[in-house]
């Protein structure tokens, strides 16, 4: 078990080393460099030509790459070019909002996909089934900025119930459990939605798993030793089947961090995902590139994650 | 998919390895799926019909009428002139809803062939041969799963120089024919593994004949249900782009770029008329694509079929 997980820690390191090599290329490839918001029409270029010489732009690609990566390693990724602080700190003020956003999620998904799987599953082919198999058809299919768009219009301006933007209200004092509560409401629309989405794949599982479970050998022999019924459906087959649900959650948290480009956008909600769209608008290549590294390290962590889980489930595929 | 496939040869095959879970969709299994499945043929006829309308109806509607900027008819409400009113440059919604629906599809449909010829490809030679050459392609395969696919293609849009349909389309097959080529090749490598193909080889068959005439027609299933969902999801991520600002040039209106507008507060609460019906369009869509991919999964695989 551990062979394979130290395994797979190993396999990543060369994936990660690509990735870097990847998006210092990119980096290199965006047009401008940190001092080209400092030109004014009457800046020398001698000066510009000797910050350059000094921050080592002139010095050859390797020597970059491995200031870069040194640099990055310790999470100095420079200073944003629009708003000439550390990119880090950027980042840092925004970071929070988007992990509480997806625990939000994650919680809210697993709140609603958990009771619903297993009752579809343990009345299977009632009426409450059909419509949760319908439910979960349209969650699938459905497009995050649709889905998202859809929620703001009827919650957030027809019935006017939750706000319809940012992450707290101005004037709130932070620290306070006010302060808590306002912002807990302003997460329950953008929240709803990734946890709709993230809903069609768990409560299909789960009903899929616990269908299958309802014929195995195990449950017949709980109910002939006189388990009741509904105890063999709430221990027996909801731990058999809560299996593959956990081993998915690497992947959930990959679906998040994608979806939450768009879901941040629509909400107007200060998180990292509206950071990207943000810098990408406004041409600050020091953020996005620092943006792309973290996003591409947390989806590599997820599938990291996931695939340990899933051995650990399912000895079948460890790795040796 | 192999251009001209020995007829006699798959029949052949089909009969010899008749245990195989994954035969070649015969016209009369998927008949009898979507007969059984009532809603499977209703998502069918509605994605023709949808298909149809789109297509006929953008070949009647000029772009550049539709496109050109009238002030005077700045957001006008749905009335007889304005089928469904028009938006903030008085551009008719009912035009670029046809214009924009026929580009998402021909867009959709372009990267799930050009990411089906890589990744058939790649996965047919990956799981055919095995060894170095399997351990190479998976490697890369490997990786490009792991990137934050939507961040490197939005990076990607804003750093190239001239951004055109083209290598819009490109840069997102870039990124979207890794999975395929898992599917692919977990497939081949068990098929390549039977009896007919060491046969075949002994009689001294080139290694691409066996691959593309012999193992691909009896993996040909699977591939097209894979393409029928990818499909859908392409349409998604060309439509989820565009709605960001990152998808297709302003001068070609997509499905996205009419859901786009309602990134505006005023024209998502009091506009709905600009939205709406992109975002239904899409919906629909995707729920046939999905719904007639989910019918051909089942009469792909003998154990799952309703009929």
């Amino acid at each position: 078990m551990w062979k394979t997980v130290l395994r797979r820690v190993l396999f990543m390191i060369p994936q990660l080393f690509i990735l870097s090599i990847l998006i210092f290329a990119l980096a290199k490839l965006m047009p401008g460099d940190p001092f080209t918001g400092l030109i004014t029409p009457d800046t020398d270029p001698k000066t510009i030509e000797a910050l350059r010489e000094a921050a080592g732009l002139n010095d050859s690609i390797l020597v970059q790459y491995g200031r870069w990566i040194t640099n990055a390693f310790k999470g100095d990724f420079g200073v944003s070019y629009t708003h000439k602080i550390a990119v880090s700190s950027i980042i840092g003020q925004r970071a929070g909002n988007t992990v509480f956003l997806s625990l939000f999620t994650i919680i809210m998904t697993y709140v609603i996909a958990l009771p619903v799987g297993l009752l579809a599953g343990r009345y299977q082919n009632s009426i409450f089934d059909k419509i949760v198999v319908i439910y979960n058809y349209i969650s699938y299919a459905v497009p995050t900025f649709v889905l998202g768009l859809v929620i703001l219009f009827l919650f957030g301006y027809q019935l006017q119930w939750f706000p319809t933007s940012g992450s707290v209200d101005v004037g709130v004092t932070s620290g306070t459990f006010a302060y808590f509560m306002n912002k807990l409401y302003h997460l329950i629309l953008p929240g709803l939605t990734g946890a709709i989405l993230g809903t069609a794949t768990t409560i299909q599982y789960l009903r899929n798993e616990v269908i299958d479970a309802k014929q195995q050998d195990f449950v017949k022999t709980a109910r002939s030793k006189g388990v009741p019924v509904s105890k063999v459906y709430s221990r027996h087959i909801f731990r058999n089947s809560m299996l593959p649900i956990t081993s998915n959650i690497g992947m959930e948290l990959v679906a998040l961090i994608s979806g939450s480009i768009f879901i941040e956008t629509i909400f107007a909600y200060p998180g990292i995902g509206q950071l990207f769209i943000q810098s990408i608008g406004s041409r600050d290549y020091s953020v996005i590139t620092a943006l792309v590294m973290l996003f591409g390290v947390i989806t590599l962590i997820g599938t990291l994650v996931s695939d340990i889980l899933m051995s650990v489930v399912d000895p079948r595929i460890r790795l040796d | 998919m192999a251009s001209n496939p020995n007829v006699e040869d798959v029949i052949e095959e089909t009969e010899l390895d008749s245990s195989s879970s994954n035969p070649p969709l015969g016209f009369k299994v998927i008949a009898r799926e979507f007969l059984k499945d009532k809603v499977a043929l209703t998502a069918l006829i509605v994605l023709v019909i949808l298909l149809l309308t789109v297509f006929i109806g953008a070949m009647f509607i000029d772009q550049k009428e539709v496109m050109r900027v009238s002030l005077l008819n700045k957001f006008a409400p749905p009335s007889s002139e304005f089928l469904l009113g028009a938006d903030s440059g008085g551009r008719s919604i009912l035009g670029q809803l046809f214009l924009g629906a026929r580009n998402s599809i021909m867009i959709g449909f372009s990267i799930t062939v050009i990411t089906s010829f890589v990744g058939v490809t790649l996965g047919l030679i990956a799981g055919y041969f095995g060894g170095v050459i399997d351990n190479i392609i998976m490697r890369i395969v490997d990786f490009v799963m792991i990137l934050p696919t939507y961040m490197m293609i939005i990076v990607l849009i804003t750093i190239v120089p001239s951004f055109t349909v083209f290598t819009f389309i490109l840069i997102m097959s870039l990124f979207m024919w890794a999975a395929k080529t898992r599917l692919v090749r977990s497939r081949a490598l068990s098929e390549s593994r039977r009896d007919y193909v060491s046969a075949s080889k002994t009689m001294g068959t080139n290694n691409f004949v066996i691959m593309f005439r012999e193992v691909l027609p009896n993996i040909s299933s699977i591939i097209i249900v894979n393409m029928t969902l990818n499909f859908a999801a392409n349409i998604g991520i060309e439509t989820g782009l565009t709605f960001l600002g990152f998808g297709l040039p302003a001068s070609t209106p997509s499905l996205g770029t009419l859901v786009n507008y309602a990134r505006s507060p005023e024209v998502l609460s009091a506009r709905p008329w600009i939205w709406v019906p992109a975002s239904l369009l899409i919906l629909v869509l995707m729920l046939c694509i999905n719904y007639v991919g989910q019918a051909l999964r089942r009469a792909a695989d003998a154990k799952q079929r309703l009929g």
